[in-house]
């Protein structure tokens, strides 16, 4: 057991360090800590230029293979990077659908040509892509997926709703779940399939979200196109596909999010030493609490890592998504909480909150996006414990 | 960076496991929880002649392995695990350390070598009547007695103070001297004017008692270290000790856990496993949540121990605070999960749920931990 970086590990954070500290004084300055949850369309042509600069300069998809555009980084490199990027304060990622879900996967199940047609246009920021998941009947029920899509003439046609997706409006590409085969059992009629989003079959529609903002669009699906090679995997295995896809969601690309965290929670003291709610004994123990949950939520992190290089992804890291999401939203009620009456009050009309306030309301979809706690629930149990599962309506798709 | 046990570590523990299962099975907690001394002397000696664990994390130089607290952790938590009884938490993870933090050369050359060795036991008496761990030592006092001191009063809640050769005792000068803090004496269990009286405990697997002292006459040499060091000695040792007993604690919840999944797997109510039903589901998944997180801040804590004295205050107070709340929370579920049969007296469940309420409370509970962490962040 050994918690120290080693000498070359701490000359790559420093590298990392001075490389964002460096950028994000000169031209970029302003998008210092802006974008993200909750203010995912803030600035936005100017971090897809800041974007174009992390691929130009070698530092966006990071721990791919050198041959598809990344730098072949480790685990450990890696989290350093995220680790770097959340205390420096840069900007939120645009990119990381892409480079987070749809990269892994194409990497996992793609063919050659989709990985050198699709991952390099992420790593210099050239195609944005959104996920084509949830649907208005499959959400924790993810296999329900209804949406369906048909090889006519050496195309798909597709057809149908989805919901929930994140930078809809601004993907050119969507990694959608179609069911292929209606008479199959509903896990196994469904395809992962590649879709351009810029076409006339295709209409957006922004959801208004609780925090005021549109994150999240729905998308309609009339009769859109996308060629007959562009599917993940084979036809009818997209569940399969949709789950490894699922699992690098809950995985590395989520172990660096905790220096943001921290900067919120750093935030939150500074708040309550001067405002005087650190006379309060119960507000000090919450705060205590908070910084004890983020500090176990890092450590949690860094054993997964070491399991993960010794070569196993173990049951151990089921534990993480429903861990941030707790711990996230406990915090957002913890700053109201601190901030007292002047909680209530926004920046600007109209409906123009502060990061603490929209930190707060985004915090109640940490809970449910992504596989929601009660789903976490039951994948702990069933997969990291052998429980036996829920009895279920085996009915097929369609 | 590598946070897990090195294959070495590892070993121990299975090691440590293997013989658990059988020296400290159901029957042999309880047979040894219903005896006066409380533990089982053939175990104590195997633990200490024939396993070494005594010795992990003494230096050589005072007959030990030299090995750490990350091992003597490993090992911890597999005592935690099968709910052993023994004197090896107060004599290895406190008197021990008492000793080896704050003793003199001489001190450490007469006791270590035979606590290495599972030859003597030892135990830390601190506590006054009141039970109050911001008031460590005021239960007794000292004075100057010719060459050496007169100790008078009461220490209580002394973990094993009935039973061990070798007693530190915390006490304060008699005589008000402002800011003045504890200091520590060894005191041998036969010296004349101290007597121990055992207390009923309610968790029947850790024993405690109270012991008073009537002008006990001690040689200037039974001082523990430097006069007026007892302050900066104590704060140390209760760090490591939180450490050893934040392991113990991870293994007692795991072994909660994985009672809780079997009954669950195999008990039957409405024609399924219990275990299909969400409700029992997920409240095993937030014990696995529990338990993980609690290993990791464990982990730390006994990482911290053997090579960051800077982090150990606040890595110290972490663990105890998150496996203590830990701890108890699964051990209460444990109980809900099994229902009637886990209420009774026959199943292990509330053997559990007693420890880790006392441990729980142990050197402070999970608030008054939070209480330091927020002095440390400057609250």
């Amino acid at each position: 057991m050994d918690l120290r970086f080693s000498p070359e590990e701490e000359s790559f954070r420093q590298e990392v360090r001075t490389f964002l500290t460096d950028r994000l004084r000169g031209e970029f300055a302003e998008l210092s800590g802006r974008g993200g949850p909750g203010d995912e369309h803030e600035l936005f042509e100017r971090r897809v230029v800041w974007e174009r600069m992390l691929g130009q300069a070698g530092w966006a998809c990071i721990g791919w293979p050198k041959e598809y555009g990344g730098r072949g980084a480790s685990l450990t490199e890696q989290v350093i990077f995220y680790e770097e990027y959340a205390r420096a304060r840069a900007p939120g990622r645009l990119g990381h659908i892409g480079e987070g879900l749809l990269g892994p996967t194409l990497i996992a199940f793609g063919t050659e040509a989709q990985r050198r047609r699709f991952l390099p246009p992420i790593v210099r920021c050239e195609e944005l892509w959104c996920q084509g998941y949830s649907e208005p009947n499959a959400g924790s029920d993810l296999a329900n997926v209804q949406t369906r899509a048909e090889l006519v003439s050496g195309e798909w046609i597709i057809t149908g709703q989805k919901v929930w997706t994140s930078l809809a409006a601004r993907a050119d590409w969507c990694f959608a779940l179609c069911r292929t085969d209606p008479a199959a059992p509903k896990h196994k009629g469904l395809s992962y399939l590649l879709v351009p989003m810029r076409q006339k079959g295709i209409d957006v529609r922004p959801i208004a979200q609780m925090n005021g903002g549109s994150e999240f669009s729905e998308v309609f699906f009339d009769g859109a196109r996308t060629a007959a090679d562009n599917v993940v995997g084979e036809i009818n295995g997209g569940w399969r596909v949709a789950m490894g896809t699922l699992a690098f969601e809950r995985g590395a690309s989520t172990l660096g999010q905790q220096f943001g965290f921290e900067n919120e929670l750093d935030q939150i003291v500074a708040l309550a030493k001067s405002n005087g709610a650190a006379q309060d004994p119960i507000l000090r123990d919450r705060l205590a609490q908070a910084r004890i949950g983020l500090t176990v939520m890092r450590l949690n992190a860094l054993r997964t890592l070491s399991l993960m290089q010794d070569g196993e992804l173990r049951r151990e890291a089921m534990i993480a998504k429903i861990y941030w999401a707790t711990w996230h939203r406990d915090l957002g009620k913890l700053a109201m909480d601190v901030l007292g009456a002047a909680s209530e009050i926004g920046e600007s009309e109209p409906y123009g909150l502060t990061s603490l306030q929209r930190m707060f309301l985004f915090a109640r979809a940490d809970t449910i996006y992504a596989g929601s706690n009660q789903i976490q629930r039951n994948i702990i149990a069933e997969r990291a414990l052998g429980l036996p599962p829920e009895p279920r309506s085996g009915k097929g798709g369609g | 960076m590598h946070f897990a046990f090195t294959e070495e570590q590892e070993e121990l523990r299975r090691n440590a496991r293997r013989f658990l299962e059988t020296a400290s099975s159901t029957a042999g907690v309880r047979a040894a929880m219903a005896t006066a001394s409380g533990y089982d002397e053939n175990v104590w000696n195997r633990l200490g002649q024939e396993l070494g664990f005594t010795s992990l994390a003494i230096p050589e130089s005072y007959g030990g392995a030299g090995l750490g607290f990350v091992e003597l952790s490993a090992v911890m938590e597999e005592m935690g695990r099968a709910l052993l009884c023994s004197p090896f938490f107060a004599t290895v993870c406190l008197a021990a350390n008492a000793v080896l933090v704050g003793g003199t050369e001489e001190q450490k050359a007469e006791l270590l070598p035979a606590i290495a060795s599972g030859r003597t036991t030892a135990a830390a008496a601190l506590l006054p009547p009141s039970g109050r761990w911001d008031a460590v030592g005021s239960g007794v006092v000292y004075v100057p007695r010719g060459s050496g001191y007169e100790l008078t009063g009461t220490s209580s809640f002394v973990i094993d103070g009935h039973t061990a050769r070798w007693l530190v005792v915390a006490a304060r000068p008699a005589a008000e001297v402002a800011g003045r803090g504890p200091s520590l004496f060894l005191v041998s269990a036969d010296t004349p004017g101290l007597r121990r009286r055992p207390l009923p405990t309610m968790d029947m697997t850790r024993k405690q008692a109270e012991l008073k002292l009537h002008e006990v006459e001690l040689p200037s040499s039974a001082l523990l270290g430097a006069a007026d060091s007892g302050e900066s000695t104590l704060a140390r040792v209760l760090d490591l000790a939180k450490v050893a007993l934040a392991a113990e604690q991870v293994g007692g919840a795991e072994h909660c856990l994985d009672m809780s999944v079997e009954y669950a797997k195999t008990r039957v109510q409405f024609g399924r496993p219990i275990g299909s039903f969400q409700a029992i589901k997920h409240k095993l998944a937030d014990m696995f949540v529990l338990v993980e997180s609690a290993r990791s801040a464990s982990y730390y804590a006994a990482w911290t121990a053997a090579h960051s004295d800077e982090e150990l205050p606040a890595a110290a107070a972490l663990a105890k605070a998150y496996c203590s709340e830990a701890y108890f929370k699964v051990a209460a579920e444990c109980i809900q999960i099994h229902g009637g049969v886990g209420f009774t007296w026959e199943h292990d469940a509330h053997l559990f749920f007693k420890r880790a309420k006392s441990s729980e409370i142990l050197f402070g509970d999970a608030a008054y931990h939070r209480a330091v962490v927020a002095r440390q962040m400057g609250l």
